[in-house]
């Protein structure tokens, strides 16, 4: 905005003096306006319901109530991360959810645009609510590989971890120490590390999360949110 | 929570399956939806107007007028809507603030109405978005002076049990109130006047007798004057000290402007009648005199004009300053020219720079006397630029600066304004942030208690009470408590009691707990049961104060102080069994708890607890933490105390 500012002033100084570049200015012009386009409000029309009930589990008319509730909160039909942290941190009132905001905002922009579409929305909601369990645990394995290289390392889990205890603030009993997000951590690998070798692959992570009562028990939680 | 995210609070709760394998502790169960209805479009005739929405929109607002179950008394049967017979152009505004989450203020509005409106709907007007705010404040505050003045007008009739001393100082500051005030009124008004006249008088020469010259009114006729002034004096005395006695506050009455310049006006008379007639003081006696002009200030007590006058430029102070400083700026560069220019020439009038400040200002304000003028060539060139940027300097900006003074007042005040809602806005926000942790403190206490008293065999009165959090909310408070699931570290093995849950707690506790780990300088607790009592010993002393009607019977708890009284405590005495008491944090336990006293065949009567509806569920941010529940305990020797910060 500022250079625009710069480049206007330059073509007023030009017209004081007469016959003096004035076709660079007019060019100039040219380019401030289509900067000034481009800033102007992105626009984003999902495709059409057909295509996302054939590509999503949802029902018409769930995909209906969901569309509704999201362009009422973003009405230029896509969410920034800015506004997904807003968002996302309204129902964490105590804590900072801006981390795992973050992160969660890179787990459902699956084309990795910055932006999170509706239709980013809807397929990532079809696979936590309405995926089979290999298919949620691959979401989850998907959230916490930061890097998206196949392996959970610790300082990738560590990330997490320190993100999700952070959403709890620290108004909270018993009080949160320090090394905690860590001591999580080393729980966290000592159950689902098999090999030892300092990684967790997906497969490992499958196996490990099949075997476990608790947490299967737990994915099938938020069958009914919709 | 606001009305746009509580539509992706679904997107909230399936993203926390993000935390599931993290979490080493099973999670609690969601809450289901009793009935589930298909979202459905409802009518809303307003006089004749229909408006029609979804159903979900207008539950947003539990505690409104069309989000609760009050709008069911307006159903109208045969036509299958709901009917109001309210306005439907300020209806518009409520239904977008559904719609939106906003409250807007149209402009052609009647205040009152609206407030009315607002009044009727349940909607308070403190959330009214910031783009309507300042304009919503301004027509209030109007219509309150208003009706203010309006009350004035009205306020003739005499209160009973006045007491004489009121009634006086009543008199003093209404004149028309009763005939005494306006004959004392008007008389002190004369003879203020008198007296200002006696002392303009007093100076002009009259009359002369042959063999001397003019000589003033005063030294002739002194013997006159000097009773005059006296009587004038006396009148204005007995004033002062009658308001004296009358006032309210006589320190700030002593402190007030006016009382001041009356003090001022007749100080010179007593000083006067002490002082003798010598040489040496005599000529400060003559400048004391010069106060006396001073009483014409007393003329303000009954000039409205005047004090407004003397109101606009204490505000506008500042900036009058500032035009001074310019000015003295202008006058002491041109002062410094002219001097030296003029220093060269014979005679020069500019004998020194202060000498050439007269100069200068009379011509700035082109006043132009003429008793110094430069006689230099060079002199009369900065004279005639000095009086010609003496036209711009002083002319020209001085409407500007009006006008720029009007606009830089107004936007202060806008600015002052703008932070004190800023403040207020940053308080609601923390408000309604504490009020959301809280209802889900309050609501876990209830959930926890409904296992007990389902343990307890109680009866279902007595839990339906507990169920008046709406789905919306028991599903945020089931994603908070899956959050703190998710940070609970686990045992190995797992041992009993249950291990610490990580908990949300307000922040009262959190700073006790802080306070208390500094004092004990301890790592780790350990979660018995004895200790885990000792740790709720630890309650806010402040509240403690407040509340220890309730406990007369906590228990003691090792360790902490035994000063601080057990606030959030449930006790469950036995008639066999000396009083146990069991902490707010370790409710977790009390499922076990209960049960192992069932085991033992103690009675457990249930008392009849009532839990009012937390204030954080209500967008009103009253700002006061949850009420402290009423409790009413059955007779015997059985009593469940329930207290809640």
């Amino acid at each position: 905005h500022d250079s625009s500012n710069k480049r206007g002033l330059k073509a007023q100084l030009r017209k004081l003096i007469p016959c003096s570049g004035g076709r660079r200015a007019s060019a100039r012009t040219q380019n401030s306006v289509e900067d000034e386009l481009e800033l102007s409000a992105v626009r984003h029309r999902p495709e059409g319901l057909e295509q996302l009930e054939a590509q999503t589990r949802f029902t018409r008319k769930e995909l209906q109530v969901l569309y509704r509730g999201f362009k009422n909160e973003c009405p230029s039909g896509v969410v920034n991360e800015d506004t997904f942290k807003d968002i996302y941190s309204q129902f964490f009132p105590q804590g900072d959810a801006s981390t795992y905001a973050h992160f969660l905002f890179n787990a459902f922009d699956t084309d990795h645009n910055g932006s999170v579409s509706f239709e980013d929305f809807v397929m990532g909601l079809s696979i936590l609510l309405r995926g089979s369990v290999q298919e949620k645990l691959n979401w989850a394995f998907n959230l916490y590989d930061i890097n998206k290289d196949g392996y959970i390392t610790k300082e990738e889990m560590l990330d997490i971890m320190k993100a999700i205890y952070d959403m709890m603030g620290k108004c909270t009993y018993p009080i949160l120490k320090e090394e905690a997000p860590r001591q999580h951590v080393e729980i966290f690998f000592q159950k689902m590390d098999k090999n030892k070798d300092g990684v967790v692959t997906i497969d490992e992570f499958i196996d490990c999360c099949q075997n476990d009562e608790n947490i299967m028990r737990s994915m099938q939680l938020f069958e009914n949110v919709i | 929570m606001a009305a746009g995210v509580a539509a992706w609070l679904p997107f909230a709760r399936a993203a926390a399956i993000g935390w599931m394998p993290v979490a080493n502790l099973p999670m609690p169960v969601a809450p289901t939806e009793k009935n589930k209805r298909q979202d459905e479009l409802i009518v809303l005739n307003v006089s004749g107007r229909r408006f029609q929405t979804w159903r979900n929109t207008l539950d947003r607002y539990p505690d409104t007028l069309l989000g609760s179950s009050e709008k069911e008394f307006f159903y109208d049967e045969e036509t299958k809507e709901y009917f109001f017979d309210r306005d439907p152009d300020v209806f518009r505004s409520i239904l977008n603030f559904y719609r939106t989450g906003k409250l807007h203020y149209p402009r052609y509005e009647c205040i009152s109405s609206y407030d009315e409106e607002l009044a009727f709907f349940g909607i308070i007007p403190e959330i009214i978005g910031d783009c309507c705010y300042e304009e919503y404040k301004d027509r209030k505050r109007e219509n309150a002076e208003r009706l203010m003045d309006d009350q004035e007008d009205n306020k003739d009739s005499k209160l009973p049990n006045m007491t004489f001393r009121e009634t006086m100082w009543r008199a003093f500051e209404n004149p028309h109130t009763s005939t005494m005030a306006l004959v004392f009124y008007y008389v002190t008004g004369f003879f203020i006047a008198v007296s200002v006249i006696t002392n303009v008088v007093e100076t002009v020469p009259c009359g002369s007798s042959p063999n001397q010259k003019d000589v003033p009114c005063g030294e002739r006729y002194t013997v006159a004057f000097f009773c005059m002034d006296t009587a004038c004096v006396m009148i204005f005395t007995v004033e002062y000290l009658l308001r004296l006695f009358a006032a309210p506050s006589r320190y700030r009455f002593m402190r007030s402007v006016m009382s001041i310049i009356d003090v001022v006006a007749i100080l010179p008379y007593y000083i006067g009648l002490v002082m003798t007639n010598n040489e040496d003081v005599s000529g400060a006696f003559v400048t004391l005199r010069v106060f006396r002009v001073f009483r014409i200030f007393k003329f303000s007590r009954h000039s409205q004009g005047l004090r407004i006058l003397g109101y606009t430029l204490k505000s506008c102070a500042s900036e009058l300053g500032f035009l001074l400083f310019s000015l003295t700026m202008a006058i002491i560069i041109f002062a410094t020219v002219m001097f030296y220019a003029e220093k060269g020439s014979t005679s020069s009038k500019f004998t020194s720079i202060p000498a050439s400040f007269w100069y200068t200002i009379v011509t700035m304000t082109t006043l132009g006397y003429g008793d110094m003028v430069p006689k230099t060539i060079a002199g009369k060139i900065f004279g005639s630029i000095c009086s010609l940027s003496g036209v711009l300097v002083i002319a020209l900006p001085v409407p500007v600066i009006v006008s720029n003074f009007s606009r830089i007042y107004h936007q202060n005040q806008r600015a002052d304004k703008r932070r004190a809602q800023k403040k207020a806005r940053l308080a609601r926000i923390r408000i309604s942030k504490t009020g959301t942790s809280n209802a889900f403190l309050h609501s876990k206490r209830n959930g926890l208690l409904n296992e007990a008293l389902d343990l307890t065999g109680s009866t279902e009165d007595e839990r339906h009470h507990n169920k008046t959090t709406s789905l919306l909310e028991s599903q945020h408070h089931h994603l908070l408590h899956c959050l703190e699931k998710t940070t609970t570290p686990s045992q190995h093995p797992p041992s009993f009691p249950l291990p610490q849950n990580h908990e949300f707690v307000d922040e009262h506790l959190y700073e006790q707990n802080c306070l208390e780990g500094a004092l004990q300088n301890y790592t780790s607790r350990s979660p018995s049961l004895s200790s885990s009592g000792g740790l709720t010993g630890t309650c806010c002393s402040r509240r403690s104060r407040r509340k220890s009607a309730h406990l007369p019977n906590s228990a003691m708890s090792p360790g902490p102080p035994h000063g601080l009284q057990e606030l959030s405590a449930v006790h469950i005495h036995r008639s066999d069994r000396p009083p146990l008491s069991t902490s707010r944090s370790s409710l977790n336990l009390m499922p076990d708890e209960a049960m192992r006293l069932n085991c033992k065949s103690g009675q457990i009567t249930t008392a009849i607890i009532s839990i009012p509806t937390p204030p954080g569920t209500t967008p009103e941010g009253d700002g006061h933490g949850p009420p402290s529940p009423s409790v009413q305990t059955t007779a015997g020797s059985s009593v469940v105390k329930v207290s809640a910060l």
